[in-house]
């Protein structure tokens, strides 16, 4: 059944194009950064899908976004540029960095599929304003998609979209426990796959799989070495090609990893939260979960908060070390990176920074990310 | 060969008086018993001001731009801050100012004064991390508060003033107010702020005024000396001094007009630029000057601090209008600082490109414009985003446009010759002949 993820993660227009086809009086939302509340997408019965790159060389986003901007967001830019997503009834964007609205901006001056909608998201997520602001934005958000599709939605409606939401994040975060194993019966590249998918997929479609996926793992034995269990941090990532690399290592090198944790917009930041459904308003619910969230660094201030939940990933995880992975000119996480490294290793987890552009240079990240892993294996000779 | 008279301003003297006196007050204040604090050249500093007239600040972004000035010592800043693991890529203010503060040296002399708190705005991505990272780099006591102004586009962009979005930055700003006198152990002066928050209005709308006056043929100022002058909006507004020292600049740039006083006496064509220019080549606006080519200014020396409203229906841009009170509770003056800052011409482009075409399209028509200069500057993404599609939707209104890219802090990212070039071209194109 782990299949399913791959599976969905490299046919996901495919799986897209069939959801119409099977719904064909439903809407579809593309939305471009993991502060989009799904839940409310989901109580109007819209399916929220999450654009993400595509990880091949293209030629037509420079004419939009100037060039220092992060290749992530030229990748997603092209995918609504070279026409794979015409099948999208809307766009939106919950206000993260700047860079992606650009991919937003410039999908809806020149491939607005009829509806697009900008949700300012709170910055100041540690004050207490930002709850209540964000509430606001999500009844004008509401309304709009009111007169969009003809419908009015109840507290009955977003309840049910929370428990979509909710149920696909305790799918992933009991498959999640799994890999604090001594060896996890899923690899890294298994897992990523899994959270794509579910940006890809119909929640109520993704939930059955992943659970059977999760009963499926209780007694999955895998065939390689655990190696070094490392931990990613940083930016957007979903470079398979190179998680796969760092998980193949041992088949030709003396040293070989398993990824068994990340800190990242892909997986952890995403889903790990849940929205706290004992809180009577499930408006006020959902703007809680997302101020709450573990943030993304541009929204991480006066306080760095995320660096105390790195940490206990990588202990509760029992990891090795941690690889910082960032998007190339993503200031955010440029502006943390130094601070990242500095906690972690100040605290015994030992840190190795690469820059990803849109495309993964596999051969030069091997040769770093191995000797990276033959320090660790030089510490542990020493003690 | 002149066509114009010309003759320097008299205020600038007195402009350069101030501004040395403002970065003397900064490293000072702990002699004469005040406190200092550090934050965006966006901050609302009338919030800090209530805790008392010795309370000096410095803003980054001009401190970064006036590092930037200094080649030699901007490289030392910037080496500085890559050696501490900072990408190379980020903002080039903000690692001028990191700099300063790792290699202890402050730009206008002496040792780096460490702030008593930080206070800044954040809309970018890096305003808030750029002081939540300079308190660290400072010892890491050092306490920030930081005001989001995200909070969506300003009329005409946004169908209509959304009550929640000003009461948003109005509750954070009160919050400011309880915290300051919790770090600071400082009653707040409530009569002191109100003061501040009039002379923050006072200031950014006046400034205003004086580039509505550049629409004159000729133009009495040119965007360098713009630079000089734009500079006290973003040291501090709330400065009676410095809206004090606006409105004298008013008075004689209204002179200069009625008496076609122009500030490039051989005026023959007209441009407009974009987002901060690349600080240690200014020589570049004279070179376009030898061309007979003045630059009026732009979005961003007019609206980056300067109050304006965009008129959809006529197409227009002009200065706020001055609030018709002053307000008389601190829950106003919140109120009001909130609504007038979130109406920043340069905030717009944050929710969408467009909004700034517009803007810069209507600038463009009504100053008589004949090309636009756009700096893709590698140094702020704050101001660039959105630049490409600027580009694209003026040359689709019709406007000759030139691109050049460059950074406004780090002179490794500027090709002064290459960038000349292109002026030669476009300058060609827009009819002019290459001075002999």
């Amino acid at each position: 059944m782990i299949e399913k993820f791959e599976e969905w993660y490299r046919n996901r227009h495919e799986y897209q194009t069939d959801w119409k086809q099977r719904n064909p009086d439903k809407k579809m939302v593309g939305f471009f950064c993991t502060y989009t509340p799904e839940e409310i997408f989901y109580a109007f019965d819209i399916l929220p899908v999450r654009v993400l790159g595509s990880h091949e060389i293209q030629d037509v986003t420079e004419p939009h976004i100037f060039a220092m901007f992060c290749p992530y967001c030229r990748d997603v830019l092209a995918q609504g540029l070279k026409g794979k997503y015409e099948y999208l009834d809307g766009i939106t964007i919950g206000a993260s960095c700047i860079h992606l609205r650009q991919a937003y901006f410039s999908w809806d001056i020149h491939r607005n599929p009829g509806w697009s909608h900008y949700l300012p998201m709170p910055g100041h997520v540690q004050s207490p304003r930002a709850i209540p602001f964000l509430k606001g934005e999500y009844e004008l958000l509401i309304k709009k998609l009111e007169e969009w599709t003809g419908k009015t939605i109840t507290d009955a409606d977003l309840k049910r979209g929370i428990s979509i939401m909710n149920d696909a994040r305790r799918a992933m975060k009991k498959i999640y426990e799994l890999r604090k194993q001594d060896a996890p019966p899923i690899t890294g590249v298994e897992s990523m796959y899994m959270t794509c998918a579910q940006f890809f997929t119909d929640a109520r479609e993704f939930t059955p799989v992943a659970e059977r996926v999760y009963d499926e793992l209780q007694t999955r034995k895998l065939d390689r070495p655990v190696g070094k269990r490392l931990m990613l941090v940083g930016s957007e990532n979903d470079d398979l090609e190179f998680i796969h690399m760092v998980e193949t290592l041992a088949e030709r090198e003396p040293v070989g990893a398993t990824i068994v944790m990340e800190e990242h917009c892909t997986t952890t930041r995403y889903f790990w939260d849940e929205v706290d459904t004992s809180i009577e308003d499930p408006l006020e619910a959902i703007a809680e979960r997302y101020v709450l969230r573990t943030p993304c660094p541009s929204k991480d201030w006066p306080r760095r908060s995320r660096l105390d939940r790195i940490l206990q990933f990588g202990k509760d995880w029992n990891v090795d070390g941690a690889i910082v992975v960032q998007q190339k000119f993503c200031d955010p996480h440029e502006a943390d990176i130094p601070f990242v490294r500095k906690h972690l290793e100040s605290n015994g987890i030992p840190t190795y920074f690469l820059e990803f552009d849109v495309t993964t240079a596999v051969g030069p990240f091997a040769i770093r990310v191995e000797a990276f892993l033959e320090t660790l294996e030089a510490e542990e000779d020493l003690f | 060969m002149a066509k114009y008279p010309t003759e320097p301003l008299k205020c600038w003297s007195k402009a350069k008086e101030l501004r040395e006196k403002f970065y003397r007050e900064f490293s000072e204040a702990h002699e004469k018993g005040g406190l200092r604090w550090m934050g965006s050249a966006w901050a609302h500093d009338a919030i800090p001001q209530g805790l008392g007239r010795d309370v000096k600040c410095i803003t980054g972004e001009p401190y970064g731009a006036s590092c930037a000035f200094d080649r030699p010592l901007s490289a030392e800043f910037l080496a500085a801050t890559e050696n501490y693991g900072f990408a190379r890529d980020l903002c080039s203010y903000m690692r001028n100012y990191w700099g300063s503060i790792l290699v202890n040296k402050y730009a206008l002399g002496g040792e780096f004064p460490k702030a008593d708190f930080a206070f800044s705005q954040h809309i970018c991505c890096s305003h808030a991390k750029w002081y939540q990272n300079a308190c660290e780099l400072e010892g890491g006591d050092v306490p920030l508060f930081a005001i989001d102004v995200g909070a969506g586009p300003y009329p005409p962009f946004a169908p209509k003033l959304y009550e929640h979005r000003v009461k948003y930055v109005q509750e954070q700003l009160l919050d400011a107010i309880d915290w300051l006198e919790k770090v600071t152990n400082r009653t707040y002066d409530d009569e002191l702020f109100l003061e501040c928050v009039w002379n923050d209005v006072r200031s950014t709308h006046t400034w205003a005024k004086i580039c509505m006056l550049n629409r004159a043929v000729p133009a009495p100022l040119d965007e360098k000396s713009i630079y000089s002058l734009y500079v006290f909006g973003t040291l501090q507004k709330s400065h009676p001094e410095f809206a004090d020292f606006y409105e004298e600049l008013y008075d004689e740039v209204t002179d200069r007009v009625q008496r076609g006083i122009a500030a490039c006496p051989t005026e023959q064509a007209r441009v407009m630029s974009d987002t901060q220019p690349p600080w240690g080549f200014l020589r570049i606006y004279r070179y376009l000057e030898s061309w007979g080519a003045v630059s009026i200014g732009s979005l961003y020396t007019f609206g980056l601090e300067g109050m304006w409203l965009y008129d959809d229906e006529r197409d227009e841009f002009e200065p706020r209008p001055m609030p018709a009170e002053k307000p008389k509770t601190r829950e106003e003056g919140c109120m009001l600082l909130a609504d007038w800052h979130l109406s920043k011409p340069e905030y717009q482009h944050f929710y969408h490109p467009e909004y700034k075409t517009r803007m810069m399209a209507a600038m463009a028509k009504h100053w008589g414009v004949n090309g636009i200069i756009l700096h893709y500057n590698r140094g702020c993404e704050g101001l660039s985003v959105g630049i490409a599609e600027n580009r694209l939707g003026l040359l689709k209104r019709g406007f000759k446009v030139m691109t050049y890219e460059g950074n406004m802090g780090d002179e490794r990212e500027f090709d002064e010759k290459a960038t000349e070039t292109r002026i030669d071209i476009f300058l060609e194109a827009l009819g002019l002949q290459k001075p002999e």
